[in-house]
């Protein structure tokens, strides 16, 4: 028995011809970005690394730096996968902060609580 | 993209029921909630690399582990696992045009696309083969998972002069792991995309009217893509 009074969402998704250019250049954009920051990151990986820096003067706060750039570069392209290539951020704000607060909130919570932990686990072994 | 997701609908309308608040599809949603519980599992196993990584007395340097590159025995830093992981990402593009191509209605272009990603993620799975057999039986010895040096190469504490140091055993452990699982998730999504790719071919979507499923399968893969790219900073990079 067919029912009339359920609307089909699995159609929405359907667009033009013309839509699917646009579309089709925004995913080669995020492509492009995705390729250059993964090589920017293996290049640095690879040429300044911990190895390489700590022969160098300063090359602990050059780490400092070039570790908080990975962590910001890695956001980045997780946010430029989630948000174009999943279509979260075509979704109802609705269901875009439903999927991705409670899981935030529960992860940083997570870091926070283990990075303290284990550092207070290794101050008890090593000190 | 256009439909009901950017139409402007009175809260109050679209909560009152009778309809999806969210003007999602059950098994989309269903499948963006799956997602996040499987975010967590792999969000547990890198804070777990955290703890590990603070509470060992040394921790290897990772261009000094991962080095080694097939059918040549130069010293290439990352550069396997640069290669790896832009396999996964193009895979994920050609996941993306396929979904796009579905929006169409365009057959062809669909198998295309989606016969790509398929080759793709087998391509990920040979390279991930081929990185764990030259961990456990390679050329510069034992990724050992447990404190031993009998085979002489416990390679994980770094080199010096010419000989290998000992590492913590816990690096190794967690580095099978979290791979191990990555790579599992990986090939269900290949079996995933084969099996949608077979319905593609054989118009079972077409019949639906749409490809709704291609979409579904999508999201598995690129949320596969997106945990690739937390392993890389936090195992390869950092």
């Amino acid at each position: 028995m067919e029912r009339d009074d359920i609307i089909e969402y699995s159609l929405d998704g359907h667009h033009s011809e013309e839509a699917g250019v646009k579309i089709r250049k925004k995913i080669y954009f995020v492509t492009i970005l995705l390729s250059v920051i993964t090589a920017v990151e293996v290049l640095v990986g690879a040429f300044l690394s911990k190895s390489v820096l700590a022969d160098w003067e300063n090359g602990d706060a050059i780490w400092e730096v070039i570790k908080y750039s990975y962590i910001i570069l890695t956001l980045l392209k997780a946010g430029y996968i989630v948000l174009v290539f999943m279509h979260l951020g075509d979704e109802r704000k609705s269901f875009k902060y439903t999927i991705l607060v409670p899981y935030i909130i529960l992860i940083a919570y997570a870091i926070f609580i283990f990075i303290t932990e284990s550092k207070a686990v290794a101050d008890l072994n090593f000190t | 993209m256009a439909g009901e997701a950017t139409k402007a609908i009175d809260p109050k309308e679209l909560w009152a029921g009778g309809r999806s608040p969210f003007s999602l599809s059950y098994g989309k949603m269903m499948m963006w909630f799956f997602l996040i519980s499987d975010a967590l599992t792999f969000g547990g196993f890198l804070i777990m690399l955290g703890w590990f990584r603070y509470t060992s007395p040394s921790w290897p340097v990772s261009d000094q582990v991962f080095f080694h590159f097939p059918f040549t025995h130069a010293h290439v830093p990352l550069g396997y696992v640069a290669l790896m992981t832009f396999i996964l990402i193009i895979s994920s593009v050609t996941m993306v045009l396929a979904v796009e191509a579905g929006h169409r209605m365009d057959k062809k272009k669909v198998i295309f696309w989606m016969a790509m990603t398929v080759i793709g993620g087998f391509v990920f799975l040979g390279s991930q083969a081929w990185e764990w057999q030259s961990f456990i039986v390679g050329p510069d010895g034992v990724f050992g998972t447990y404190d031993d040096t009998r085979f002489g190469a416990n390679f994980l504490g770094g080199w010096k002069d010419g000989l290998p140091i000992p590492g913590p055993p816990q690096y190794a452990q967690i580095f099978y792991c979290v791979t191990g699982f990555h790579g599992f998730h990986v090939f269900s999504g290949v079996i995933i995309n084969l099996v949608i790719l077979i319905n593609v071919i054989k118009g079972t979507y077409e019949k639906r009217g749409h490809y709704e499923m291609v979409e579904k399968g999508g999201l598995y893969w690129h949320f596969v893509d997106l945990v690739w790219v937390f392993v890389f900073t936090f195992f390869y990079l950092l």
